[in-house]
Order: structure tokens, then sequence, then C-alpha cells
């Protein structure tokens, strides 16, 4: 399904999306499949393969934790078109997390015609801003893939119509001010930031990613935002997990949470 | 040639630099760039900076012509004694310049990220004098391999956390440090210790660090006559090397050589030169060349020198290459350390690894230099720190000191 297929029908139910992050490889490429899978089995929308890089500056411990795993165990970027197309495979819309250094050592036009072929619906880049994505614009619209920059409490105005400009399936809206994990509240930040994008761009969905790790947080989360991205809350249940069908076991069990958190919203 | 004046309104030189940081950084980057934009312009700001730098720091500092090492070499040596600083290192200027804008920024915190711990002190210690919090970001195995540094900054006031994440070194801790500014950059200014990273820290930390070179080429002209054949400098994120460059960089018959961490050899893999080994990327917020693997992994450097120990390099450098201006040759441990003791035994001066580098790599040039002058050439050498904090590497190095630290008795040598 396309993201923007995805989109609509959640709207007309009047509820979020569900977005799952989970890096590729973690902690092996076939692991990380099945873990993806589980996740879409289990209610989760839309994945969210975050591809491992060795500096990851956006990522809290916990996701970076999961991607040093998965480099140590030698996955490559090649890895994460495999994965990527064993995701798109179960018919949710499948969209890729990655810092811009592995694109551009990849080559951006040859990294936007791979990740089309894959079945990827478009790129969310956490370090690259559209003041310095001109080859990324240019082999997005040339593979018509989605791409997804992020906005944050401190962006101005000026830069947030700007970004949305350049923004097509969804903006990302990182919720507060601070890298990704879990949190026990969500932030204050969050509601005022999608208010302002709602006030430049009324119709683009808005994603609120950062600290959601629960189906009651994604429900006070979801009422405001058209999808709610979470990641280290459901790495942790594989990271702490004793063994690979317990961590699956905990995957669907957090999934599912977070699946009716999302279609408990009222609006 | 003349250089272009760079980098331009976005960041860039040529087609490096910029910024490749998440959103949430753009407002504090901007901020800082207004705030350098006006500092730089004010005469009042100017004058606290230069009243800083020489009543506080101690420059102009000299620029010694090193007799002995000059007969040595066939060449006249000339050191700039960035060494004698206060704090040690040229790394002076840059945090007294910084702390000034982040008191104009009405900032009360400053964070801050060390290898060799050379900037974490210089930081710890602007900090104090400018009254400002400061925290360090270090990487865990940094920590245990520049113990006293550790020891200097926390006398100072200065809160050092040792990271642990990743290869649990510089580029590590540079990481945390750029975590740590995402969450707090309302109140928190990000005192970056190199010319790197995202626009328009490698322009601000040039200037702030530029007179290095024009004090160089004043004294220069004063003590010969004349401008150098050539400026060497070592270069790991390369503050010194641009701070020396720059002021000579429209002096066409001046050849600038920087000079990058070897470690064991390039070929061997284990090195930090990320000119001569590495390939053009995005690392810390700016594109520049970057030591990675063919997947855009950071790779890990390595080099005898904590200071130079480092994957990325300032984009200036990496413009100033492509364009020609300056060549960057890589020097290796071994290399670096006969040039240190060649140091130590000839002018009595203990040198921080760092600048043996640019020493050993003006001991290369210089007969090749000679032979095309047909004279002996005039070269500056930047001897951007003094050798204290690196007394345990080389006596260690030398077999002067054991693994305990120490002394290994004299006839067991």
């Amino acid at each position: 399904m396309s993201l923007g297929g995805a989109f609509e029908t959640a709207r007309a139910e009047g509820r979020p999306l569900i977005v799952g992050c989970m890096p590729a490889g973690f902690p092996t490429v076939d692991e990380s499949i099945a873990s993806m899978t589980a996740m879409v089995e289990s209610g989760i929308d839309v994945i969210e393969v975050e591809l491992p890089y060795s500096d990851p500056v956006m990522d809290g411990p916990v996701i970076q934790r999961a991607s040093d795993i998965a480099l140590a165990n030698g996955v490559r970027t090649r890895d994460t078109f495999r994965v990527i197309e064993a995701v798109a495979r179960t018919g949710a819309p499948v969209v890729l997390m990655t810092y811009w250094n592995p694109v551009e050592r990849y080559g951006v036009d040859a990294f936007a015609r791979d990740l089309a072929a894959a079945g990827a619906t478009g790129m969310i880049t956490p370090d690259l801003i559209p003041d310095e994505a001109d080859e990324w614009l240019a082999a997005s619209d040339a593979y018509r893939l989605d791409r997804t920059f992020l906005v944050s409490p401190s962006s101005t105005d000026a830069r947030i119509a700007m970004t949305l400009r350049h923004c097509r399936g969804f903006v990302y809206a990182t919720a507060l001010m601070g890298v990704t994990g879990a949190r026990d509240s969500v932030s204050s930040e969050a509601p005022d930031l999608v208010a302002r994008i709602r006030a430049i761009d009324p119709e683009i969905p808005v994603g609120v990613g950062l600290g959601v790790r629960d189906g009651a947080q994604a429900a006070e989360v979801g009422a405001y935002a058209d999808a709610v991205i979470v990641g280290s809350a459901l790495i942790r249940r594989v990271l702490e997990a004793p063994d690979r069908e317990a961590g699956l076991t905990a995957l669907r069990e957090l999934g599912a949470d977070l699946a009716k958190g999302a279609r408990g919203v009222k609006r | 040639m003349t250089a272009p004046t760079l980098p331009d309104v976005s960041g860039h030189f040529g087609r490096f630099g910029g910024r490749f940081v998440p959103e949430a950084l753009v407002a504090a980057l901007d901020e800082l760039d207004a705030a350098y934009r006006s500092a730089k312009t004010d005469p009042a700001f100017q004058a606290e900076f230069a009243g800083l730098l020489r009543d506080y720091a101690g420059t102009p500092s000299l620029l010694y012509s090193a007799a002995r090492l000059s007969a040595r070499l066939g060449a006249r040596v000339l050191l700039k004694r960035e060494d004698l600083n206060h704090t040690g290192a040229h790394k002076v200027r840059n945090v007294l310049g910084q702390a000034l804008l982040a008191k104009r920024m009405g900032k009360r915190r400053v964070i801050a990220e060390t290898g060799a711990g050379q900037h974490g002190v210089a930081s710890a210690t602007a900090a104090a004098l400018l009254d400002l919090d400061c925290v360090v970001y270090m990487g865990e195995v940094d920590t245990e391999r520049q113990a006293l540094n550790v020891a200097r900054m926390r006398m100072l006031g200065a809160t050092v956390v040792p990271v642990t994440n990743g290869s649990r070194t510089l580029k590590d801790a540079l990481n945390e440090a750029l975590r740590d500014w995402v969450a707090s950059v309302q109140t928190t200014h990000y005192l970056l210790g190199t010319a790197a990273g995202p626009a328009p820290f490698p322009e601000l930390v040039r200037d702030f660090v530029g007179g290095i070179g024009t004090e160089a080429r004043e004294q220069c002209l004063a003590l010969t006559g004349g401008l150098p054949d050539a400026v060497a400098a070592c270069v790991g994120g390369g503050s010194n090397a641009i701070g020396i460059f720059h002021a000579f960089v429209p002096d066409e018959g001046v050849r600038l050589y920087g000079f990058e961490a070897g470690g064991d050899g390039v070929e061997t893999g284990r090195h930090a030169a990320s000119i001569t080994g590495g390939t053009a990327g995005v690392l810390h917020g700016a594109r520049t060349y970057i030591l990675q693997d063919e997947d855009g992994q950071t790779v890990e450097s390595h080099s005898i020198s904590a200071g130079l120990d480092y994957p990325g390099v300032g984009p200036e450098h990496s413009w100033l290459h492509d364009i020609g201006r300056a060549s960057y040759t890589p020097v290796t441990d071994r290399e670096a350390m006969d040039a240190f003791q060649l140091l130590c035994r000839t002018e009595g001066i203990i040198p921080a690894i760092e600048s043996a580098h640019a020493l050993a790599g003006a001991i290369k040039v210089i007969p090749a230099l000679r032979d095309e002058l047909g004279r002996e050439p005039v070269v500056i050498v930047n001897l951007s720190g003094r050798g204290d904090k690196d007394v345990h590497t080389a006596g260690a190095y030398f077999g002067i000191l054991d693994q305990n630290e120490t002394i290994v008795p004299e006839e067991n040598l």
C-alpha cells in the first residue's frame, strides 16, 4: 500500500497511524525481517526501517546499541534493501530512515533507484535539511519517492514553511528537543509544534516521534498527530528478551497495545 | 592564484562544508552565525578578545629561530611557539573567542568534546575565567590515556563525562556533545574544539585561531625581511593548521604543508590521515574528507597522538587540498617520534606529539625544497602545543617509563 493511501484510510477512521521503527540487520538480517513482520501482524501500520550507521547523532542509546549490534554482525547497505523488500511484501508501507553519509557513499541516484525498486515509499533523513538536499530532491522526484524532513520546536515558522514545501508523504515533527528514547511523559511542546505545522499546511500528514512507549501514550499523541512514531520502546523489547521467541512475543504485545491505543483515539 | 574568500554565505568551501545536522540545531547555528557576524564588526568585542589574548593567554607567541635544529636540517627553521600560550597550546585562542561569544549570546553553559584533553582543559579554563558552567565529553579510552588532563579539567571546575559509546574515543565524544546540544541549545553553547563541524564553526574557529598566522607573518617579515618559503603544521581536525595557513593563503610563493597522522603507515589501514587516506563524505555536520568504508560507515582512526586521532578533517583543508593550495601528506608515528626526540635534544623543547608530526613533515620536505630553491629555505613550523600531556606516551615509546609509569633504570635501556 502507498503511504498516502494508508494516511487516507486512517483519517477516514479518525485515527492515527502507528509507525514502528527497527534497524535493518538487528540482530541479524533474517531476524530483523521476522521482527518487522511480527510488528505488522500485531497491527503496526507502517514500518520505518533504519539503516544502521556508525555515528547516529539523533539516536539515543537504545537505537544506537541496536545499530551497533547490526553493524558488528556485518550488516551492509545492500542488506537494508533486502529487508525493505521482504517487509514490503507484507503489504505494509515501508519507509527508510537513514543518516546521509551512507546514501552519498552509495551514490544518491543509485540509492534512490534501489530504494524504489525494493518497494520503499520514501526516506526520512534526520541529518539532511532541505538546504543541502538538492541531489536528493532530484533523485526522489525521478524515482517517485516520498521525502520526509524533520521539523523541531526550535524551527522558525519560515523554516517550517520551507521544509514543508520540500516534504512529500509526511513531515516528521520531533516532539521535543532531544534524541530518541522512550520517556515517562511525552512532550508538551509536541502539540504546539503540530499546530504550527497545520497552520502553515493543513494537508500534509504529521508524524510525531521521540518518546512514546505504550498504547496510552500513543493515544495521547495520536489525538493531534497523523502518525505516532515508536522506535526505542520496540527495540528495547528485543534487546531485553531472554531469547528470540520471547522477543517476538514481546514485540507483538507492544505492537498490539500501540495499535489498540491508536484505535481508541478520540478526536 | 588568489584564493576567494570562503566560505560562501551558505557555509561551503567549494563542495565541502555546509550543514548536515538535525533541524533541531539549525536555529542554534543561525543564532551563533548572527552573533558571530555582529561580534566580528563590534570593536568592543574585538578589543575584549584581543585583551584576553594579550594579557591572559600570553600572545603574540614567539617566533623562535631554532639555530641548532636549523643547522641540523639545512634550513632556517622558525618555530611558532604556540606551546608557550596559557594552557600550553593554540587552543586557548579558540576557547576564549567562543566563550566570549557564548556570553554575548546570553548562554551560561558550554559543552565541549576532547580527545587528548587539550581542548577540554582549554574550555574548562575559559569557562572558569568567564564564569560559565562547563561539561566536557571525552571518550572513555581517552580519559584513561589522558588522566592528568581529566584531573586538570576537574580542578578547573568542569564536569568530565566519559563516553562509552562506539569506539569510546574523540569521534564518539563529538557525537555525545552534539546530542547534548540538541537537547540543550537554548541555554548552551557548543564550544567546538576544531575548525570542523557545521557552518559557521569552521569559519569562526579559523578566525579565532587566525592570529597564529597573522603574527607569524609579521614576525617572519621582521626577523628575516621576507616571507617564509614554507609553513608546516600538523592536521588532525586542523585548527592549528588553518590558524597558521589562513594569513598565508594569498601569498602565492609560500608553500603550505599539512601533515596528517600516518599512524603505522597509510598503507596499513591504521592511521588518521583523512585527506591522504580518506574519501569525501559527511561526518559531524559537514562534507569533508573522512575515513569511511565502502558503505559510508566511519572507520576508526589510529595515531600515537590522541590529539590527531580523528577520522575527519575541517572542510577548509579539504578545499585547500582540492584546489592544490596546500599539500597534505602523512607522517608515521615513528617519524613523528624521531622528530620529537630531535627537538628535545637540539632545542630543549618537548613538543606535543601533534606538533612533532609538523616537524617530522618539515624534515621530510626540506631537502626537496632546498634543491628547488638552490638555497636554505625558510620554514615556519607551527609548534601547536607543548608535550607535558604526552610525557607518559613518549616515555613509554622511548622505554623510559614502564607500564606502571615508573622510571626504567637507565642501565636497562
